[in-house]
């Protein structure tokens, strides 16, 4: 969960080190590329953070903001609460691991989210359960080649082919558009096996944070499902906050 | 020539008995089989109407184009005064707003956590209001295995395969998850009321019936419907009526290019029905046209036979002198007399036992407890304006051509010889 918003954004977690001077081109294209990789994962923070975020889902029939509130601490803990609108105020989600669990005010239920609901849209969004719950190194999954280069939001970018090297993966391939300098993702497109996009992730604004880069506006896009995407957004981080340990329990689900 | 005609054969029962009723038997079994044969065509379409399509269905057309997915977020809005305008301007029909959904059941363990989870496919109709006809077009009533149909609101069915999995009994209580109109986050509990077998696996592994007023509250679809089937009042399916309502319904509809628009489908347009009823009509027609040929053979047969058992009869009169056109047409016209009263008699036969089963039918809900296919729980036959002349084609045209035939022997019989074979 270390180089997208994907999981930043919806549970509102990560943000990414900017960590320049990576010497890619110095070596031969697919261990460059490896190297690459192995830098993005550096870039994860393993600290906490809690961060407020919005979420606009751009859907057929009109506009959705909800705004969140999550506290995050290394890859494993996540917890949010949805602030806004009221329909989804109080909702709040937890992720210890690879486990998630979801509380509605409306139920006063605790509900595992497991199985085919981990395939299902996360609150309307382009987003899926499963794609918040990828947290393994892209280092340690995919193979990566060396694509070419292109300019994203004024800055020099490589792009990368990933293939992935195991097989339980929701996406077989992806490239990715990285930031030279800050080691940043800032564009992403995620195919099926069939070689099939099936989802693009697009940043549109990157801010320093005490002193780190981050994807602070972002574009995320189920291309097969009609609408113009789920456009995420981070309104504030505050890096390295205590978070007592409590907050990631369950018990906490229905305070 | 006729009356005279028709005397002898009154008068002659051995003439007229066996030929008569070979005809009346053969006429009702083709109008009999002809009425039951549309009787089951009207009854899958009926069934598929009542159940899924309606004669027509009102959608937007956004959602008409994926109607397999049930695409809520694209479903009608301001469906009250929908609703009323639509009674309005087709007042021969009915109308009764539905919302199909997918999403997961949970159910909770004495700790209120998840113990079980299974995905379900949702239909919401109005099954509380009182005189609602939607619990009979749903076939509820008969496929309720386990507890009863819901009588309050927060009270939904689901299918049993569901429910053996799940471990839900009636009376157990539920969460339902899925996605609003707008793609929030639906969630609410329920108790399961009843337990249904409708018979098709597929429903039975996710089916799941709420009312509609439940599901609008759940689905954020206030005033909202996904689809609004409507049927005949005042007639039953014909496919020139149904697609004259929705060439009307959809004159506005086709210049506009909003995907909210609303739209009128027929049944034909739904769920590749009509491949199906082309299908099931070409069938039927074959099965119809066999059976026709089958009994015009039985009674083309029974023309043969009867003009030669009259073989010394016919030797007799020509021996009288009675011109060989003269007998041939006596014979021709005789075969019409009785095909035409065997018809009559046969088809009128045939239609009060058509009518009969049109208005009460047979029955078949004993038969029906252990099927393993939802079905129509009472089978009936359709007399249709065709019922009243198909019977004519074997009844009269076939003993016709079948005395025609044989009669074609008068002509081959020397009149010299007469007397010599009727000595012998």
């Amino acid at each position: 969960m270390k180089r997208s918003l994907q999981f930043t954004l919806i549970i509102c977690a990560l943000c990414v080190l900017a960590r320049p001077g990576f010497p890619a081109q110095d070596a031969s294209p697919v261990i460059a590329a490896a190297a690459i990789l192995e830098k993005i994962d550096q870039n994860a923070v393993p600290g906490s953070k809690i961060m407020v975020a919005a979420m606009t889902i751009h859907g057929r029939r009109a506009d959705r903001t909800i705004k969140s509130k999550s506290w995050i601490e290394g890859d494993d803990k996540a917890f949010t609460e949805y602030l806004d609108p009221p329909r989804e105020k109080g909702i709040k989600m937890l992720k210890l691991g690879d486990q998630l669990w979801t509380y509605t005010p409306a139920t006063d239920r605790i509900i595992g989210i497991s199985g085919n609901l981990l395939r299902q849209s996360v609150m309307g969004s382009d987003l899926s359960y499963e794609d918040m719950m990828e947290n393994r190194k892209w280092s340690d999954i995919y193979e990566a080649v060396e694509d070419g280069e292109e300019t994203m939001l004024a800055r020099p970018c490589l792009i990368l082919r990933l293939t992935a090297r195991v097989e339980n993966v929701a996406y077989h391939q992806r490239r990715i558009w990285v930031d030279k300098d800050r080691w940043l993702v800032l564009k992403e497109e995620r195919y099926g096996k069939s070689g099939r996009l099936l989802k693009t992730f697009e940043v549109t604004d990157v801010r320093q944070f005490e002193g780190r880069w981050i994807q602070t506006r972002a574009l995320f896009r189920d291309v097969l499902k009609e609408g113009n995407g789920t456009e995420f957004v981070i309104e504030s981080v505050d890096f390295d906050a205590q978070i007592p340990e409590v907050v990631f329990s369950k018990a906490s689900l229905r305070k | 020539m006729i009356r005279f005609l028709f005397k002898g054969l009154i008068r002659d029962r051995s003439r007229i008995l066996f030929p008569f009723l070979t005809v009346a038997i053969g006429v009702f079994l083709t109008v009999g089989l002809y009425c039951y044969i549309k009787g089951a065509e009207y009854q899958i379409v009926e069934f598929n109407a009542d159940l899924l399509t309606g004669h027509v269905k009102v959608m937007t057309k956004g959602y008409a184009a994926e109607s397999d997915q049930a695409p809520n977020d694209l479903a009608l809005t301001g469906v009250g005064k929908l609703v009323k305008e639509l009674k309005t301007t087709f007042p021969g029909m009915t109308w009764a707003p539905r919302i199909r959904f997918g999403g997961l059941l949970d159910v909770p363990d004495e700790a209120g956590e998840t113990k079980a989870q299974g995905t379900v496919a949702g239909t919401a109709a109005d099954i509380l209001t009182a005189g609602s006809a939607e619990i009979q077009r749903l076939g509820l009533e008969n496929t309720v295995v386990r507890g009863r149909l819901p009588a309050k609101s927060g009270e939904i069915l689901i299918g049993e395969i569901l429910a053996d999995r799940l471990n839900l009994e009636p009376g157990g209580k539920a969460t339902f998850i899925g996605s609003t109109m707008n793609g929030g986050m639906a969630t609410a509990n329920f108790t399961i009321s009843g337990v249904v077998r409708f018979g098709v696996r597929a429903l039975d592994r996710m089916g799941l019936v709420m009312d509609i007023a439940d599901a609008q509250a759940v689905l954020d679809m206030e005033d909202a419907a996904g689809e609004i089937p409507g049927w005949r009042t005042d007639g039953p399916y014909e496919r020139d009526v149904i697609e004259g309502i929705a060439s009307r319904f959809n004159i506005s509809a086709s210049a506009s290019t909003d995907e909210f628009t609303p739209v009128m489908k027929t049944l034909r347009d739904q769920s590749d029905l009509a491949a199906l009823l082309d299908q099931l009509g070409a069938v039927n027609g074959a099965v119809i046209a066999i059976f026709i040929l089958a009994m015009s053979l039985v009674l083309w047969n029974s023309g043969l036979i009867g003009s030669l058992r009259r073989y010394g009869e016919i030797g007799v009169r020509l021996a009288m002198g009675e011109p060989k056109g003269g007998v041939y047409r006596a014979m021709l016209g005789e075969a019409v007399m009785i095909g035409f009263l065997g018809t009559i008699a046969g088809t009128a036969v045939a239609l009060a036992l058509s009518y009969y089963l049109q208005a009460h039918g047979i029955n078949i809900t004993g038969f029906l407890k252990n099927a393993a296919v939802m079905l129509p729980s009472v089978l009936r036959s359709r007399v249709t304006p065709a019922a009243y002349f198909i019977g004519f084609i074997p009844g009269i045209l076939s003993t016709l051509i079948g005395t025609a035939i044989a009669g074609r022997g008068i002509y081959k019989r020397s009149t010299a010889s007469l007397f010599k074979e009727l000595e012998t």
